[in-house]
């Protein structure tokens, strides 16, 4: 819970630091996903601690001199705020000033994401995609009570039950317009996902998981998530077949911005099947599971 | 951003980060280290995005008027690594529980005690060949 208040701390500061994606991503991800991920797992384990049989000195002066050494290496760091640090001279500048041109669309950071720096994001896609898989494969999705229709794990609580349905709908179609509003705004795949999938766990948690899984069935999942990497990396070969490079989208379309701006709408597609379904997925895995000994 | 050490960003992710690397390494217990892990993750996050800001600059979407934007590539590469962080919490929650599962308990000390016990037992059983303790 505690961690959920400083995940959306952190982005209040990320919006106030200029990065509106970032913000958006984290006070989706660590105040919601990560929260019920910690509270599920939680669930399974035992619920108090022992008290460790090591002292608590050496850690701490180990943790004083690491401290105390980075502390040190910061000193000839770049002031905050500097336009001249080093971080901005290199590729940064091209972004901001050829990146509106060249592929079209006012957010530079989708711009940079899904376009100047794709292969990257399909490899974070991929490790997304290969998380998921992890989890499926040391956890699976069992079924279990928890798992048939009309059971929720809180009981039955009309309040919430109402203002679940009354929020859901703008939940899902927010997460939407997220997906298709990030070459414009604040936004994009991976917080679509994330939000879509949001919804979901909230639908589980209120109206039992049994009925969430009649919704989204779990096996639906493992296939969506790999529908989404292969968009990604088919949109790459697309291109790789119109003779250019590896996801260089200007092939798409007779005109390079408008080639741009699909690839990236449909890059962006599938990284947030991927995300989604992952998410998801991992929810089902961790709450599904009962817990044993 | 007068009054402020202009340093004060570093000196936040190292306090922040270093609160999550003295929980990973002296708490017990593994759902801890997780969270200790994630603080440790948020600090670089801070760390990034703070290096990415400009003074007087904005958000990095192109709009009329504006001249000077924060560096939009710190963003990508946070914007992504949260969620590529939130798969891999996610991985490991699913270790920790296997681990509860296979051991009764996901406190470090009692599982290694459970591991020296049955490493001992092996011995035993090898009866006066030491050498295969570990096989």
């Amino acid at each position: 819970m505690l961690f959920g208040i400083y995940s959306f701390l952190t982005a209040a500061l990320f919006m106030d630091l200029d990065a509106v994606d970032v913000a958006f991503t984290e006070a989706a991800v660590g105040a919601g996903v990560t929260t019920v991920l910690l509270l599920s797992g939680l669930r399974l384990t035992n619920r108090w601690e022992h008290r460790p049989r090591h002292g608590r000195l050496v850690p701490l002066i180990v943790v004083g001199i690491t401290g105390a050494a980075l502390i040190y290496g910061t000193m000839d760091a770049p002031l905050f705020g500097d336009p001249d640090a080093p971080a901005h001279r290199h590729v940064a500048p091209r972004y901001i000033e050829q990146g509106p041109q060249e592929v079209g669309m006012p957010n530079m950071v989708t711009a940079v994401l899904a376009s100047y720096r794709g292969y990257d994001t399909f490899g974070e896609t991929v490790v997304i995609f290969t998380a998921g898989l992890a989890v499926m494969l040391l956890l699976g999705i069992q079924q279990g009570p928890s798992a048939s229709p009309g059971r929720a794990a809180i009981g039955d609580q009309p309040v919430l039950r109402v203002v679940a349905k009354f929020l859901l709908p703008f939940i899902l179609l927010y997460a939407l317009y997220v997906q298709m509003h990030g070459d414009f705004g604040a936004g994009g795949g991976f917080q679509a996902g994330v939000i879509f999938a949001t919804g979901f766990v909230l639908y589980a948690l209120v109206f039992g998981e049994g009925h969430a899984r009649r919704v989204v069935p779990p096996r639906w999942l493992h296939r969506l998530a790999a529908l989404g990497v292969l968009i990604y990396g088919g949109v790459g070969l697309v291109s790789l077949f119109g003779g250019k490079a590896f996801l260089d989208y200007t092939v798409l379309a007779h005109d390079p911005v408008h080639g741009q701006h699909l690839g990236v709408l449909l890059v962006e597609l599938g990284v947030g099947v991927t995300v989604f379904s992952v998410v998801l997925a991992i929810f089902y895995a961790l709450s599904g599971r009962k817990r044993q000994a | 951003m007068s009054g402020i050490p202009g340093l004060l960003n570093y000196w936040v992710a190292v306090f922040l980060m270093m609160a999550g690397f003295y929980v990973v390494i002296a708490q017990g217990n593994l759902i801890k280290k997780l969270v200790g892990l994630g603080l440790f993750q948020t600090s670089v996050f801070i760390f990034y995005i703070t290096v990415g800001k400009v003074s007087g600059g904005n958000a990095p979407i192109l709009s009329e008027g504006i001249t000077a934007y924060s560096n939009p590539l710190p963003h990508v590469l946070i914007l992504t690594a949260i969620v590529v962080g939130v798969a891999t919490t996610a991985v490991g929650l699913a270790l920790v529980v296997r681990i509860q599962e296979a051991y009764g308990s996901v406190e470090e000390d009692d599982i290694n005690d459970a591991d020296q016990e049955a490493e001992l037992a092996l011995t035993r059983q090898h009866d006066g060949k030491p050498g295969d303790a570990g096989t």
